[in-house]
């Protein structure tokens, strides 16, 4: 068996011919295509941002301190989510559900502000059909919130299969790093959004 | 070299480290709070409009980075893994140039 590390800890994995375990390599080459399915649909909405020919336009409509707060509880989540690997690497099963448990309610809370702010956006008459704007953003930030669900349930069923004596324990910890590298990625592609489409959308109208 | 042989013929062992401590998180996490709370208070400065798009490019930037490194162990893990990430990373950038050019945004 080769090891890998996770946390401050080595946990055992089958022998490979990079020495590297392939669920990692897998998610690594997953994340990296999600890199490109969200490039497009950045590029997307910065190539249609400022050509919509009606109104909602976002200086409008977009609500900064709103965002702020909900990215705030993001990237306050992915802290969780790597206090809970540290958990689990050391073999505190309780205090990796604790952590892993608030991972998810932030995530919850992030997707809550998000449906606040669709349901604000549409009664202020701005839907994927109004215009250019309404198209990109509801298409671009409805993907990431669907990336930040599965990522919800994710987390759960780790806390669910925690409960059952050694699915999640410090030797196959690694599973809880692939969801987190997932968190993680989601929580980027965030911090992208929220410069790209709030702070610089607002800001150039 | 950062590299060993491992027991698997002709395969080798990747040079990885220990993952950081959660003291380091809590770091890494108090600074990414205070580089948001930054961008939300330079976005309300009049004074910085002239050079904002730059400067909430690079606080992003500095974001991105601290999570990727230090949340997604890019910083301790096999080179491997930041190859595949920048690989795909690096396509989406050049994604997203190709299509701001096609669609003459440069040019307006």
């Amino acid at each position: 068996m080769q090891q890998t590390w996770v946390g401050g800890h080595q946990v055992p994995h089958p022998e490979t011919a990079t020495g590297l375990d392939h669920r990692k390599v897998l998610m690594w080459v997953f994340l990296g295509s999600e890199c490109m399915f969200f490039g497009s649909l950045i590029a997307t909405y910065l190539v249609y941002a400022g050509r919509s020919v009606v109104g909602p336009f976002p200086k409008e409509i977009l609500d900064i301190p709103v965002t702020s707060v909900s990215t705030f509880v993001l990237l306050t989540s992915s802290l969780m989510m790597v206090l809970a690997l540290a958990a689990i690497s050391r073999g505190d099963v309780r205090g990796f559900r604790v952590w892993l448990l608030a991972t998810a309610l932030m995530g919850a809370t992030f997707l809550g502000f998000q449906v606040f702010e669709f349901n604000h956006f549409v009664h202020q008459g701005l839907t994927p059909r109004t215009n250019l704007f309404g198209t990109t953003f509801f298409t671009l930030t409805g993907f990431h919130g669907a990336h930040v669900t599965v990522g919800v349930v994710w987390l759960l069923s780790l806390v669910g299969l925690s409960f059952r004596k050694g699915h999640v324990t410090q030797e196959n910890s690694l599973k809880v790093e692939l969801a987190g590298l997932y968190w993680h990625f989601v929580d980027i592609v965030w911090i992208v959004i929220f410069t790209l489409v709030y702070l610089i959308g607002v800001t150039t109208g | 070299m950062d590299r060993e042989r491992s027991p698997i013929r002709g395969a080798v062992k990747p040079r990885e480290r220990a993952h950081p401590t959660p003291l380091t998180y809590v770091k890494v996490g108090t600074t990414l709070a205070v580089v948001t709370v930054v961008e939300v208070g330079v976005f309300y400065l009049h004074a910085m409009r002239p050079v904002i798009i730059p400067v909430f490019i690079v606080l992003s930037a500095v974001k991105f980075v601290l999570v990727a490194m230090f949340y997604m162990h890019l910083k301790f893990d096999s080179r491997l893994f930041s190859g595949l990430f920048v690989g795909g990373l690096m396509l989406a950038t050049a994604i997203i140039l190709a299509l701001l050019a096609l669609f003459a945004v440069f040019t307006g």
